[in-house]
């Protein structure tokens, strides 16, 4: 059994149709999963699920084998759930360091060593501590959203499109990032459109087709697997 | 010598007045833009909540006089805050949980919000109609002035006397240690912090564990503070009539929108500017003008742009104006 997983998971948004259906995500400690898929498949509606934001008409979540489905999106960041969405995803209008402060309201001790561990993690955040978010870069803002998230100490850290909208020599910095923080042990559910390099850094993937499963296997499997190739990675 | 009479006569009937009056709008300004920024509605009801938090000290204040209490050369009105403070939060929480905590839930557009508040300020006004009646009171006592026209001639031998009402000096230093406290509070404290990211980004802010109920009412707490404060300076300052306050939301809201909607710190300045445009363009400059030029020059007019009867229009103008040409407001930064 998973660390953190989605089982047959089927939901919508308020009374609209099924996005999703007989769903299933799974991830453990330590391991990046990537879900693929084409535009409108249901990718981020079942990370949004897993995390709360929209109930479940089926299915279950479960994390650590205890079942979360009927617990709201704040509890579960409680039980150690993180998420970064996909757009605004930062306190635009705070510091740094405040937006990692902010990510560790919840925590009762320790937040000054923390955010040490952050600005390790990525040492341009310590540079930049005193400078309102709004004014960084791109690629800088993902790397104080990602901080943020991980002020928490979460165990399960969800990305919506890490990479939407970056250079891809950022995004190959930022993949570096999410790399060093698999390495702490978290595990890592990220919603991808670069689906070949989210391969490249992944240890499983899911290919998602109009909110079902179509397609799963380890990331050098789906890279290889022909038909993944010709109908998501471009031939 | 004649110089310095003009700068007296200046400094007399425009800068101390406008420093007292301007204070006041900012205490009302901080207040829209602080409920703006966090609640995210445009408050109707600010003129007459403060008015309503006055009303308290007024009441509390004739009663301590009748018992006694007071403290000596300072207004009694100033030992009322508290217990005014007190009333004026536990009411706007009372309004928040059986009013405008439905149309969050149901997360109503900002307009309906704003036309809620309407609604809110006529139920205060009819509340305040029945406590307190719609009449004049005087609630000031104590040391009327610090510094008299006619001790202050007597010291400098200058034609022009220089005054400063006790209520001008209580009116700017209040001011300047509620709003010190209040942007203390809100850039330095975690609580504050919180505030500010629920403003910026709601969802964010929920996804990092805030407790949005929290912020509500430590929103409504800060803004039952400046409602009150300001309600009070200015009841001092001016006498208290129940109804004027409504008039007021006109310069109010110029000042916050001036200072850019929702930061707090531009709706602090905000409420200087209006209340210096309001006064210099509304004052007579015939004796300051005299005072400058050889006799002969001296003008017969009164040499007011505007009568003061048109005060509000100067900040009605000011209003459309900033809307017009720069909608966010003279003072950028970051909101609340």
């Amino acid at each position: 059994m998973a660390f953190f997983e989605g089982k047959q998971m089927t939901a919508g948004y308020g009374d609209g149709p099924d996005i999703i259906s007989s769903c299933s995500i799974s991830a453990n400690r330590g391991e990046i999963v990537a879900i693929l898929g084409p535009n409108g498949a249901g990718k981020s509606t079942a990370m949004k699920a897993m995390l709360g934001l929209l109930n479940l008409k089926s299915g279950s979540v479960t994390l650590d084998g205890e079942e979360i489905s009927k617990i709201s999106p704040q509890d579960r960041v409680k039980q150690g759930i993180s998420f970064v969405p996909q757009t605004r995803n930062v306190f635009a209008e705070l510091t740094v360091r405040e937006n990692l402060e902010i990510g560790g309201f919840l925590r009762e001790e320790g937040l000054d060593q923390m955010i040490e561990n952050i600005y390790n993690l990525f040492p341009i955040l310590s540079e930049k501590k005193s400078q309102i978010v709004g004014q960084l870069s791109g690629g800088q803002r993902q790397q104080v959203a990602l901080g943020r998230a991980l002020m928490s100490e979460p165990s399960v850290l969800m990305l919506d499109e890490p990479t939407a909208g970056v250079s891809p020599i950022v995004m190959d910095e930022l993949f570096e990032h999410i790399i060093k923080v698999k390495k702490t042990n978290v595990a890592i559910i990220m919603v991808e459109q670069n689906a070949k390099q989210a391969l490249s850094i992944s240890d499983r993937g899911y290919v998602l087709v109009t909110g079902q499963n179509k397609f799963e296997g380890s990331g050098e499997e789906l890279l290889n697997d022909p038909e993944v190739r010709r109908s998501f990675l471009g031939g | 010598m004649d110089f310095i009479n003009a700068i007296v006569v200046l400094t007399n009937f425009t800068i101390i007045p406008a420093l007292a009056y301007g204070s006041q709008l900012a205490l009302g300004a901080i207040f829209v833009t602080l409920i703006y920024a966090v609640l995210r509605f445009a408050n109707f009801a600010t003129g007459d909540m403060m008015s309503f938090g006055t009303m308290f000290a007024v009441l509390l204040t004739y009663y301590f006089q009748s018992i006694g209490l007071g403290l000596g050369f300072l207004p009694t009105a100033l030992l009322t805050i508290p217990f005014a403070i007190i009333m004026m939060i536990l009411y706007m929480l009372l309004i928040d949980k059986f009013v405008f905590s439905y149309y969050r839930i149901k997360k109503s557009p900002p307009v309906q919000f704003a036309m809620v508040s309407v609604g809110v300020m006529f139920v205060t006004q009819a509340i305040i109609r029945i406590i307190i009646g719609p009449s004049d009171r005087r609630f000031l006592d104590g040391e009327k002035f610090i510094l008299k026209a006619t001790e202050f001639k007597e010291m400098t031998g200058l034609n022009e006397g220089l005054t400063l009402k006790s209520t001008q000096a209580i009116t700017i230093v209040v001011t300047l240690i509620i709003v010190s406290i209040m942007f203390w509070f809100l850039n330095k404290t975690k609580t504050g912090t919180s505030m500010r990211a629920y403003s910026d980004n709601e969802d964010l802010a929920l996804l990092s564990g805030i407790d949005p109920k929290r912020v509500v009412l430590i929103t409504w707490v800060i803004a039952g503070v400046l409602a009150t404060v300001g309600g009070i300076l200015y009841g001092l300052d001016k006498s208290y009539r129940p109804f004027v306050y409504f008039n007021n939301m006109l310069p109010i809201f110029a000042a916050a929108i001036v200072g850019g909607i929702g930061n707090p710190f531009g709706a602090f300045l905000g409420g200087y500017v209006i209340a210096f445009a309001e006064i210099l363009i509304t004052y007579a400059y015939k004796r300051f003008i005299a005072y400058l030029v050889p006799e002969s020059m001296e003008p017969d007019s009164l040499m007011q742009l505007l009568s003061t009867d048109y005060k509000f229009a100067v900040s009605f103008s000011i209003l459309v104006i900033v809307l017009l040409i720069r909608p966010s407001g003279i003072f950028k930064g970051k909101t609340i």
